[in-house]
């Protein structure tokens, strides 16, 4: 027993200068050499850092397109889903309070063309995604508000559509952020 | 076909391709054999040599196991000063306060069974110190000490007959240095190419397209989350594990985390079919786990890729699936996949909200747990599985008449009272503290210091759910599930970080860590023993299909009907009344 609470205590250590110290060194130092050091991709406009390119931010004014539903109202110093069942009333009353809410800023659009991704909650309340058809429901509010053609706005959304992995494995999806900073620039 | 199957089909058939090889890999290495990474061979003697350890010794199964909990007893105590104390420890740019004794005993008995509740937030509730130099080196560690207990088993069934059952602290360094590091190497990396931080700088501070002052966390998770998927740890950098867009930014990343959750506790399994040079008996494990597993994955599937009726009565587009909960780059479908291959490997990580999955996925992710053997830990899913031979011997021995044997060795009466009692602990602690937690929750009984809220009032007990009713039972049934398959998911709403939960499922993870492995170790070891019986025609053969069905048998009465009772009163109770 004592010669196993020596020989453990010293192999622990080791271990934990191995495991911990050199391991992660190794990773850190490969890391320098990634596109972003592994810092994490920021995304700038006109030199200012406006985001993380993949953590969503909050978008509250109608003239941007805006991102999923948020537990934790896109505070990436922390993260979180709602972790309601589908079955809880109040959540059922909280989804038909959002459908009101979308109808009411998006006038031209029918309840049956809005995506169940925008009414819905994601997993890390970060989510930088929506689905094409989420950004497509919102166009016409961005072109009023903007007084821009919609067929303008169009082009740009399925220009920011991302396929899935090699074509084929996955879904299209749509970058919020990235799509907004897109969007300020059109004249 | 749709993109979104398509990308699961290839998930499995990738982890499937990689895991023969590295079954081939571990099987030399535990064996002794030659490999490509025998330049590790200093690094490996230098510690020993320290340490005092004579890496020829061979050990018989009790000395394994003094040797297994003594260097276990170390690291706890390893991991309760670094956590009460991180906040001045260095390391620490976010300035993250040290836990709660109840939170830190939680957190380090979760990692040190290999488990990872995790009742806190990585982002505010640990320091990168604490991230790297605890809970990442117990990721490691403890992954290999599951490692190393499976390869005594397969020295014992190997054995025929002998006292010697190889060294416990060579199988330990070698799962570690030899199989664990230099996977999690090459998956980190890929991480970080992929856009996961690695970094040693505290939270970005910016100014947001609106206008808005934001914060983003992260740290040095790219090495963290490479192992944690690998081990079958789980417990992950971010607070929603690789919900997050960090800790897992694409559909690509996605692919290769989950292909890491099957890796290793895939490979085992062939790893015993090499090691023995048994490969039938390999492939009728392989093909039990496999048929169980997608039993479980096909529907939770299905149901998620469905749309809950509550908003099909909305009259939406709910071509998505059920999203609550889930991640646009990542679908529905790898989202459920994820569900099950996690629960079943009892890794524990999770890619969506498992509290909002669909009544039926719910199920199935806990019946993953509940059975904790269809592929299982590393290691130790070997290990419960190997319980299940022993009970499916035993009863198809007393079916046909014959005596039972398992690779020519009698099992008798006392490796079968063991075996009984690790599969009955199983669902002892799971359904008795369940019991115990919905009859507080029922009753709303004052709860005084066990439950308390942010400004220290005393709360009564179901103050804790997040959901009510059949939904708010599955919370606390699943807390206990997971903390009894040493899993680490959770039912995230339930309110956990109190004395209550975090004592009750740590020491409910304590006994459902070492029992399942005592029990193993001590039947093999026993059994290593006996006299080796040369197979004849009345020996009854375990590697057929027939013999597989038996398994599955056992597996399916002792693990699934136990549970159903309780089943019925969460799950399929919610999915039949909504």
């Amino acid at each position: 027993m004592k010669t196993n609470l020596f020989s453990s205590f010293i192999l622990s250590l080791a271990c934990l200068i191995l495991f911990s110290g050199v391991y992660s060194s190794i990773i850190w130092g490969i890391a320098q050499f990634t596109p972003h050091q592994g810092k994490g991709e920021v995304l700038k406009v006109n030199q200012r850092e406006v985001g993380f390119a993949k953590v969503g931010q909050n978008f509250n004014q109608i003239k941007y397109f805006q991102g999923r539903p948020s537990a934790v109202n896109y505070n990436a110093a922390g993260s979180g889903g709602s972790n309601k069942a589908y079955s809880n009333p109040d959540y059922q009353a909280f989804i038909r309070a959002r459908i009101d809410t979308f109808l009411k800023y998006n006038s031209t659009i029918q309840k049956k063309q809005i995506p169940i991704e925008l009414l819905t909650a994601s997993g890390s309340g970060l989510d930088p995604h929506i689905s094409p058809a989420g950004a497509e429901v919102q166009i016409s509010r961005i072109a009023r508000a903007r007084n821009l053609s919609e067929a303008k706005i169009k082009d740009l959304v399925h220009k920011s559509i991302e396929q899935p992995l090699l074509g084929f494995l996955g879904k299209s999806q749509i970058n919020v952020l990235a799509l907004n900073i897109e969007l300020d620039k059109l004249k | 076909m749709n993109t979104e199957i398509l990308g699961i089909i290839l998930i499995y058939l990738l982890s499937l391709g990689l895991a023969i090889p590295t079954g081939y890999y571990i099987a030399r290495v535990y064996a002794g054999q030659k490999t490509w990474l025998d330049f590790m061979q200093p690094i490996e003697s230098l510690f020993f040599r320290l340490s005092g350890i004579n890496a020829q010794q061979a050990m018989t199964w009790e000395a394994h196991l003094r040797a297994m909990l003594t260097i276990n007893l170390l690291w706890f105590l390893w991991a309760m000063f670094v956590l009460m104390n991180q906040g001045w420890l260095p390391l620490n740019p976010d300035q993250n306060p040290s836990m709660s004794p109840d939170l830190a005993f939680n957190t380090a008995v979760s990692f040190l069974v290999n488990c990872n509740l995790q009742h806190y937030s990585g982002e505010t509730g640990v320091s990168y110190f604490a991230q790297v130099f605890c809970l990442m080196f117990l990721q490691f560690v403890t992954a290999g000490t599951g490692m190393a207990v499976c390869a005594t088993v397969f020295k014992a069934m190997q054995a025929r007959t002998a006292q010697d059952l190889g060294n416990f602290y060579v199988y330990f360094l070698k799962s570690c240095t030899r199989i664990l590091l230099p996977f999690s190497i090459v998956l980190a990396l890929f991480l970080a190419y992929n856009g996961t931080p690695m970094t040693w700088e505290g939270k970005a501070q910016l100014i947001s397209l609106e206008g808005d002052t934001i914060q983003v966390s992260r740290g040095p998770a790219a090495a963290m989350i490479a192992i944690k998927q690998l081990g079958t740890n789980g417990g992950g950098y971010f607070g929603v594990n690789s919900a997050h867009p960090l800790e897992n930014p694409s559909y690509l990343s996605n692919v290769a985390e989950s292909i890491a959750i099957f890796l290793i506790p895939m490979a085992i399994v062939f790893a015993l079919g090499f090691y023995l040079n048994r490969k039938r008996l390999a492939y009728m494990i392989f093909g039990v786990m496999t048929v169980g597993f997608l039993l479980l994955v096909i529907p939770t599937v299905y149901y998620e890729m469905q749309t809950p009726a509550i908003f099909q009565k909305m009259g939406i587009d709910t071509q998505s699936g059920a999203t609550e909960g889930k991640e646009v780059r990542l679908g529905t479908a790898a989202s459920a996949y994820w569900a099950i291959a996690t629960t079943v490997t009892s890794n524990g990580s999770v890619n969506t909200m498992h509290d909002s999955l669909m009544p039926i996925s719910g199920m199935t992710a806990l019946l993953g747990m509940m059975i904790n053997a269809l592929y299982g830990g590393v290691g130790v899913g070997f290990l419960n599985f190997y319980v299940f031979i022993i009970l499916a011997v035993f009863i198809s021995g007393l079916m046909v008449g014959r005596t039972p044997e398992f690779l020519g060795k009698k099992i008798e009466a006392r490796e079968i009272k063991i075996a009984m009692l690790v599969a009955l602990l199983h669902p002892l602690l799971i359904l008795g503290m369940t019991a115990l937690a919905a009859y507080l929750s029922a009753n709303q009984t004052p709860m005084g210091w066990w439950f308390l809220d942010a400004e220290g009032k005393s709360l009564a007990g179901g103050a804790w759910l997040n959901n009510p009713n059949f939904h708010g039972f599955s919370e606390m049934l699943y807390e206990y599930t997971s903390s009894a398959a040493n899993n680490g998911s959770g039912f995230e709403g339930l309110a956990d970080n109190n004395p209550f939960w975090n004592i009750t499922t740590g020491i409910v993870l304590l006994l459902s860590r070492y029992i399942p492995i005592i029990g193993p170790v001590a039947i093999a070891g026993i059994l290593a023993n006996k006299k080796y019986i040369p197979a004849s025609t009345g020996t009854l053969q375990t590697d057929t299909f027939t013999f597989g069905l038996m398994v599955f048998a056992v597996i399916f009465i002792v693990a699934a009907l136990a549970f159903f009772p309780a089943l019925t009163l969460g799950p399929l109770a919610e999915f039949f009344s909504s």
